[in-house]
């Protein structure tokens, strides 16, 4: 077994374990940091595959930003734990289904070769920037495509700010805005006042 | 350096490329641990300069040997784990601290040749990883089952993931004008120009036409350190010392290390993307390491003045700084600069 081959496996390991006590840690917490562990792992993974710029990509976006998020809202949860396993066994049918589902598409997936369908085989000639020919193909080929999905994302975001917001605040509330741009004279007046003598 | 790698070859055979790479990130993390100690010194005897107090002045010739005092002091002391607190997390988040903290540095070029790894997407990596030391400050607070370290945890983490994307995008204008994600070649980049030409390098590095850029990724990047004035997190009139009030001894040395190690890099990026890293700023001087080190120094000297000057920010100004004053500064720079790279005026070709 050569060196690739073998961190390939080393890191597969994790990942497998990782992903595995994502769906079986009873705390919420340990269940997102795995999760965590589960998407560097997959950085390193391929990073090892020459995919330098989705490694990255998934590190930053993902572990750096997304899971962060998320590790925000379920450590503020009070979950409690038999609360959540009354359903288990209304929503078993549901998920077994899911589940078979995907064990399906990924078995067809990986299993193209075994199908006979043609794959494309990646040769990488030496000295091409990954990070380069991604964006090169983002904004020349697929750039329609693209921008669309960076406009659906955006509606997203704005229809969650639609949803969660609740009308002008009615309170107190200070706008800051107001409160940096105020000027000395508008907050003090300087009176001239005669020397007072007894 | 033959004669070392011969030797080398010869004493450890087949694993020397491994040695050899663990000897390099020897010389740098062991400077670099050293440095931070005499930060600290550093900090102590500025600020105290600048409220006309003397500093540490005790221990060694003028205070001195502090530092060293104070890493000894904490090394031996009780790491205490608060009874209610998550033990395994709780032992996990200074080591989430300082592992990214120490693995940026395997990118960071200190001349266009002595870099521990160059690669192609290094900025890239550097933006990843040191994206992931906000899980040291996040759990350390959680962890500690208190409230002070809860709520310090939760301004830490919506103020560095929100001036992230402030520094992401002043980045980009960078990346843009360098048309390379290579931190060997950004500031390469820097060495030619009108100014260069006429032997003026200080004025043809990325901080004169990307100024407002440069500003911002100063200021994001101090709020990134979580330093004053934007030190809300640790806030020590308001929530005592925030994420690391439960932290004792060692533990609560590696967030401190964490924290002096990343504003190290903070100004070395700074000194790399904007000020021509290691780059001579007049044409009759030759360029070097001790350039890049001397641009350091100043931008850490900045963070200090900044800590002694500045009162902290309110939490929703901090926000509003980030969100609605930054990024739409970057945005419209972002423009700016696009419109200009494509006139006739462009001057990076």
């Amino acid at each position: 077994m050569d060196f690739p081959t073998f961190v390939f496996f080393f890191l597969s390991a994790i990942l497998v374990f990782a992903a595995l006590r994502v769906i079986t840690a009873r705390n919420p917490v340990y269940a997102a940091l795995h999760l965590m562990l589960a998407f560097f792992t997959c950085g390193g993974i391929w990073a090892l595959l020459q995919a330098e710029f989705l490694a990255i990509a998934i590190i930053l976006v993902y572990v750096g930003a997304v899971m962060v998020l998320f590790l925000f809202v379920v450590m503020m949860l009070d979950i409690n734990l038999d609360r959540i396993r009354q359903g288990f066994w209304n929503y078993l049918p549901l998920g077994a289904v899911l589940g078979f589902l995907m064990v399906l598409e990924m078995g067809l997936v990986l299993g193209s070769k075994y199908f006979q369908v043609p794959a494309a085989e990646a040769v990488v000639p030496a000295g091409v920037s990954n990070t380069k020919e991604i964006g090169a193909l983002m904004f020349t080929d697929y750039v329609y495509p693209f921008e669309l999905a960076s406009i659906i994302l955006l509606v997203g975001m704005i229809a969650a700010i639609v949803l969660t917001y609740r009308g002008p605040k009615k309170s107190k509330i200070s706008n800051p805005n107001t409160q940096v741009f105020v000027k000395a004279k508008d907050r003090m007046r300087v009176v001239q006042m005669p020397v007072e003598k007894d | 350096m033959d004669a070392l790698m011969n030797f080398g070859q010869g004493m450890f055979g087949g694993a020397w490329p491994a040695v050899w790479t663990l000897i390099k990130i020897v010389l740098i993390v062991a400077p670099l641990m050293l440095g931070v100690a005499y930060l600290t010194y550093f900090e102590r005897k500025v600020i105290g300069f600048m409220q006309v107090r003397i500093g540490p002045n005790r221990v060694g010739p003028l205070g001195l040997i502090q530092p060293i005092a104070d890493g000894l002091k904490l090394l031996l002391k009780e790491i205490i784990v608060p009874s209610g607190a998550n033990k395994a997390v709780f032992i996990i988040a200074p080591m989430l601290a300082i592992g990214p903290a120490l693995a940026v540095w395997a990118v960071v070029p200190f001349t266009d040749s002595l870099v521990l790894a160059n690669i192609d997407a290094s900025l890239l990596y550097i933006m990843a990883i040191s994206s992931i030391g906000v899980y040291g400050i996040i759990l350390s607070g959680w962890a500690s089952n208190s409230k002070y370290a809860f709520l310090g945890a939760l301004r830490s983490a919506a103020q560095m993931v929100s001036y992230e994307i402030a520094m992401g995008f002043s980045l980009i204008t960078v990346l843009m004008i360098s048309n390379s994600l290579n931190l060997v070649d950004i500031v390469n980049g820097q060495a030619s120009g009108r100014f260069a030409d006429y032997g003026l390098g200080v004025l043809s590095w990325n901080w004169l036409p990307l100024l407002p850029m440069f500003v911002v990724y100063l200021i994001s990047g101090t709020a990134e350190l979580n330093r004053a004035p934007f030190d809300i997190a640790e806030g020590e009139s308001e929530i005592v010392a925030g994420f690391h009030v439960e932290y004792s001894g060692m533990a609560f040395a590696l967030f401190f290390l964490a924290e002096y190690a990343n504003m190290f890099l903070i100004a070395a990026l700074t000194s790399l993307l904007f000020l021509g890293g290691w780059l001579s700023p007049v044409g009759f001087l030759p360029d070097g390491i001790l350039w890049l080190f001397a641009k350091m120094a100043f931008v850490l000297f900045l963070f200090l003045w900044f800590r002694a000057t500045f009162p902290r920010y309110r939490y929703d100004l901090l926000m509003r700084l980030g969100w609605k004053v930054f990024l739409p500064l970057c945005l419209i720079w972002l423009v700016v600069v696009g419109v200009w790279m494509l006139s006739p005026l462009n001057i990076w070709n």
